[in-house]
């Protein structure tokens, strides 16, 4: 085998993506990462419904776009009803074509909540994807309700009577299995093949699927851009941001973790949870609070793996062709 | 062929024969007969369309607009509330330039809670881009619908087909029903240019920084001034296919040389024509009827007014604080006229207030008083008010 430098190689086999480079996004953002990787897998034939955000803003501004796919945003919480028209039209001119829906977890969780809903009830033939980096990051880190118990924002500050949010992080993914769909998974960018895995599993549905990709924000979360995906990897290590699959409502499929690591690891290496780490009583039982959501999701999830951990390999090796087609 | 229809039966078989390949339905009072026949023709076959019931009126404008994006042509309609609910929607579509057609069953917007018409609803939203086209019958609806997908398509705006709620949704009218053929012939099947499509990948809705968002804007009102003339020669063009006309931009009924003018929007036009039969004796009367009220039509406005002494507004909403909003655009539009044209503007027929035939001599006979208030709102009975609230 000759020695080819890898730059030499990708021009030699094109991978199709959806999200070209040049675009505004912060150095290590989790969505711009999570949006390629989704675009990626799911291939060119397919339209994608963008919610307001960080994704639309960093993406386009006038005249230029990073979207190598069609792409429409339309308002902040009315990506589902938009994805579940484009939808219809499809079928209605009997065009196979894939409908994307993507949005943040405040256009997910909170504002478009119900409009996501209707498109699950319905079940549009649509994969959703809510890039979840757990708070209004576009207008500069406000709480949604995806963001987790005791992390500081610009609207739950920690402070002298408060240590940071005060409630529990929406469990979304819960809610959007009692919808019934055929598919419903959680993902991280930390773990990209088996988030490609999961978008190939949710195309090959016919009817409503839902992807919620955890998406560290180096700027709302308080780390360096360089060690997103370590962040992102202690999530699911610890247990608090656990990767499942929901069939029908039923769980299918979890992400084994070998060696559990302890909640500390993950917030000590983001600012967002600095307060948790003072010398104050309150901390401390903020600290085991935050353990014990840990525990409680790998008990209920069956997440201790005895065997090695996933290699996160599943499906590597398979590179979606045709970019030089569709560019 | 003359068939007996309710309004909203009539209004659903008109959008049916325009093909709409997507209709997002919502219920509310009085639009729901639209939605329930649209679901009854799918229900019976005579009608192939994605029908997506929707969760609200705002995830129904965004189905609408998702699939007129996605190359197909869409249909919904709304009332009051749901116009209000999916406002921001409203105002996204038109601004994203998406060709569909809207009906809305004018209807009061509370609080109070009110199901009766006025026009507050469409009124309301009358700066969001859209076309609105208001309708005096039912006729005019069935006509104006079909119309409108033209309009809509050729102009790349929205349309907003205006009937007033219960007057005519809920009335039963002898409706001329166009055939299959003859609608086929005016109207081409949908084709937008810059649907989505992965062949041809384009963004549509980016943001827009300051340097350009001016440039957007001006293009958008430009286009809006222009589709006065599609307005214009989609209803010739239609007379010609249907033999009927539904008034073009601005109707002039009653005696066109009269230098007494009542102006109004929608089914009061019936009203007061049958007052001018009623009352013979109140002397020449022309009544000006503004069917299409965005784009404004400045110059049709302007010649339907020409030689009026004396111009009475009667509008079926208002701005409070203000007064009339289709007053104040009128007086605006007339401002060179000032001084010999004497223009006072009445608020009538709000959150159902029957409009009576004796409306005319009374708005008349109020027109008539040269130190009268430039707006009031006709028919208050004071007495059921509070001493402080009068």
């Amino acid at each position: 085998m000759s020695e080819q430098p890898i730059a030499d190689l990708r021009r030699h086999q094109p991978r199709f993506s959806g999200l070209e480079s040049g675009h505004r996004a912060c150095t290590g953002c989790g969505e711009a990462l999570g949006a390629r990787l989704v675009t990626e897998a799911a291939g060119p034939d397919v339209l994608v419904a963008n919610a307001t955000g960080c994704l639309e803003v960093f993406t386009t501004a006038w005249p230029q776009s990073s979207w190598r796919v069609p792409w429409l945003h339309s308002l902040f919480e009315n990506a589902g009803a938009i994805a579940s028209g484009m939808e219809a039209a499809l079928k209605a001119q009997g065009r196979p074509t894939k409908v994307l829906a993507f949005a943040g977890d405040g256009g997910t969780f909170d504002i478009g909540f119900q409009a996501l809903s209707g498109m699950l009830e319905r079940d549009h033939n649509v994969l959703y994807v809510c890039y979840d980096n757990e708070a209004y990051m576009n207008t500069g880190i406000q709480r949604s309700s995806s963001t987790p118990h005791a992390a500081t924002t610009t609207t739950s500050p920690a402070g002298k009577a408060r240590m940071g949010k005060r409630h529990l992080k929406k469990d979304i993914v819960s809610i959007i299995a009692a919808h019934h769909v055929a598919y419903a998974a959680t993902a991280s960018v930390a773990y990209p093949s088996d988030l490609r895995k999961k978008v190939r599993r949710a195309m090959a549905v016919e009817g409503a699927t839902f992807l919620q990709v955890h998406s560290p924000c180096p700027l709302g979360w308080g780390h360096d851009g360089a060690v997103s995906i370590e962040v992102a990897r202690l999530a699911v290590q610890t247990g608090l941001f656990p990767l499942v699959e929901l069939e029908r409502g039923s769980l299918t499929g979890v992400m084994p973790i070998r060696e559990v690591r302890p909640v500390r690891d993950y917030l000590r290496a983001q600012k967002r949870f600095v307060h948790l780490f003072a010398d104050d009583p309150r901390a401390r039982e903020e600290l085991d609070h935050i353990q014990a959501l840990a525990d409680h999701n790998i008990e209920r999830y069956g997440l201790r793996g005895d065997r090695p951990d996933a290699l996160d390999s599943e499906g590597a090796d398979t590179v979606r062709r045709g970019g030089a087609r569709w560019a | 062929m003359r068939d007996m229809l309710e309004g909203s039966q009539a209004i659903a078989r008109a959008v049916a024969l325009c093909r709409p390949q997507v209709v997002a339905a919502y219920p509310i009072t009085p639009q729901t007969h639209i939605v329930e026949n649209l679901s009854k023709l799918v229900a019976d076959g005579k009608l192939t369309t994605e029908l997506v019931s929707v969760e609200s009126e705002f995830s129904a404008a965004s189905v609408a607009l998702g699939a007129a994006a996605a190359g197909s042509r869409a249909y919904t309609a709304s009332s009051s509330q749901g116009i209000m609910l999916m406002s921001e929607v409203l105002f996204n579509i038109a601004g994203l330039r998406i060709p569909l057609v809207l009906t809305c069953a004018n209807r009061a917007i509370g609080a109070p809670l009110s199901i009766w018409n006025d026009q507050q609803d469409s009124m309301a939203v009358r700066d969001a881009g859209w076309i609105q086209l208001y309708c005096a019958d039912n006729q005019e609806a069935v006509d104006t619908t079909i119309q409108a997908y033209r309009i809509a398509e050729r102009c790349e705006i929205p349309v907003m087909v205006c009937v007033d709620g219960f007057v005519l949704t809920h009335t039963m009218e002898a409706i001329d029903l166009p055939t299959q053929e003859q609608v086929d012939g005016f109207l081409p099947p949908y084709r937008f240019n810059r649907a989505l499509d992965p062949r041809r990948p384009i963004s549509i809705g980016t943001l827009v920084a300051p340097e350009y968002f001016s440039e957007v804007r001006h293009a958008n009102h430009k286009a809006l001034e222009r589709a006065i003339d599609e307005i214009e020669a989609a209803d010739r063009d239609w007379a010609e296919v249907s033999g009927r006309s539904s008034g073009g931009l601005v109707e002039v009924l009653g005696d066109p040389e009269a230098r007494i003018g009542i102006l109004t929007l929608g089914s009061a036009t019936g009203t007061l024509l049958e007052a001018l039969d009623e009352y013979p004796d109140l002397g020449p009367v022309r009544l000006i009827r503004l069917r299409c009220f965005r784009p404004f039509p400045f110059e049709a406005l302007r010649r339907a007014c020409a030689g009026l002494e004396q111009l009475a507004i009667l509008e079926r909403a208002l701005s409070p604080g203000l007064g009339g909003i289709v007053g104040t655009e009128v007086r605006a539009a007339l401002a060179d006229l000032e001084g010999t044209l004497h223009i006072r503007d009445y608020a009538v027929g709000l959150g159902g207030r029957d409009i009576p035939l004796s409306t005319l001599p009374r708005v008349l006979e109020a027109l008539a008083v040269p130190e009268s208030e430039r707006f009031r709102i006709l028919d208050v009975n004071l007495e059921q008010l509070p001493e402080e609230d009068r």
